[in-house]
């Protein structure tokens, strides 16, 4: 039988998961630092942090959630992928849409 | 991991040894896949609560504002705790699969008493918020505050209550195709749980205090 690619082999040190967990402290840091130790304007202190925050879903996801991989094709990937785009239009369709009165009035 | 083979397959159906062993049987496979499904629209339910959230924010009605009622040292203590529980996790995961079972149960104990140290943090939080006039029906925001963080704090319950049982199984059955399978579902809910508390605290904390 063929040897099976799909799946990450757990051979010798975790490195993966040390790097995942160092990544998401290191991402942690630099937002919380952004947020209250820097006086920077806050729309762009937002923008900052919540891309910040894209990349931690992307360390769980790829380091931590064994993502990419199944035994057939890997669903999963486009499914979750759908579901970031639903979740990011419902959020940014709302604040666009409340905040269209302040624009018109 | 082989005892495991043989107890499923008779032990004349060959095995790929090069895939994990919650993978073996196709009903734990579609079980995993159909697991992913459910965690995307766990998404887009949190998606909707933060979409609330955020609308709701400056509707505080005379209550606190978001930047007089949060508290810095206790969602940071929350937020590393539940960075590490991750971690911890996925070693669990890591362990699994390399078949150690007791290294693994130590492992999902630890991240189970790290998701008990951010409960605790969590409902002291709640229960100052409460007694300081800051409840669910003082304000608009306050309600989309309580209705966000105690979804996901109702979520982080049900993951322990779920982990534990989990580690009951694994500590009487050791790792089977079965147990590895639920012991991986729940591994994934928690590294899930995790990905929606940074958004927790990026959009509600660290905005909170920001704006």
């Amino acid at each position: 039988m063929e040897t099976n690619h799909k799946f990450h082999q757990e051979t010798g040190f975790p490195w993966k998961h040390i790097w995942g967990l160092i990544a998401s402290l290191v991402l942690t840091a630099i937002a919380f630092w952004l947020a209250l130790a820097t006086h920077q304007p806050p729309a762009l202190v937002i923008t900052v942090i919540v891309i910040l925050g894209v990349g931690q879903l992307l360390v769980q996801l790829y380091m931590f959630m064994h993502f990419t991989e199944s035994d057939d094709k890997a669903w999963q990937v486009p499914a979750i992928y759908f579901a970031i785009f639903i979740a990011f239009t419902v959020v940014a369709g709302s604040i666009w849409i409340m905040s269209f009165k302040a624009l018109v009035a | 991991m082989s005892d495991a083979h043989t107890a499923v397959h008779g032990g004349h159906h060959p095995v790929d040894p090069s895939v994990p062993v919650e993978y073996h049987h196709e009903e734990n496979s579609l079980r995993i896949a159909g697991f992913w499904v459910f965690l995307g629209s766990d998404l887009v339910l949190f998606s909707c609560l933060f979409a609330t959230y955020v609308v709701m924010h400056g509707r505080t009605a005379g209550g606190p504002t978001s930047n007089q009622l949060f508290d810095v040292t206790g969602f940071t203590i929350e937020t590393i705790a539940l960075l590490f529980s991750s971690f911890t996790c996925g070693l669990a995961t890591y362990e699994m699969r390399r078949g150690n079972r007791n290294a693994m149960v130590m492992w999902l104990l630890i991240t189970i008493a790290l998701g008990l140290v951010f409960l605790g943090f969590e409902i002291t939080e709640f229960v100052q918020d409460a007694s300081s006039g800051a409840r669910m029906q003082t304000s608009g925001f306050l309600s989309a505050f309580f209705t966000l963080v105690g979804t996901h704090g109702c979520h982080v319950s049900m993951g322990i209550l779920w982990m534990s049982g989990v580690v009951v199984q694994l500590i009487r059955r050791g790792i089977t195709p079965i147990t590895a399978r639920k012991a991986f579902i729940v591994s994934i809910y928690w590294h899930f749980l995790d990905a929606v508390w940074i958004f927790i605290f990026t959009v509600v904390y660290l905005t909170g205090k920001v704006l």
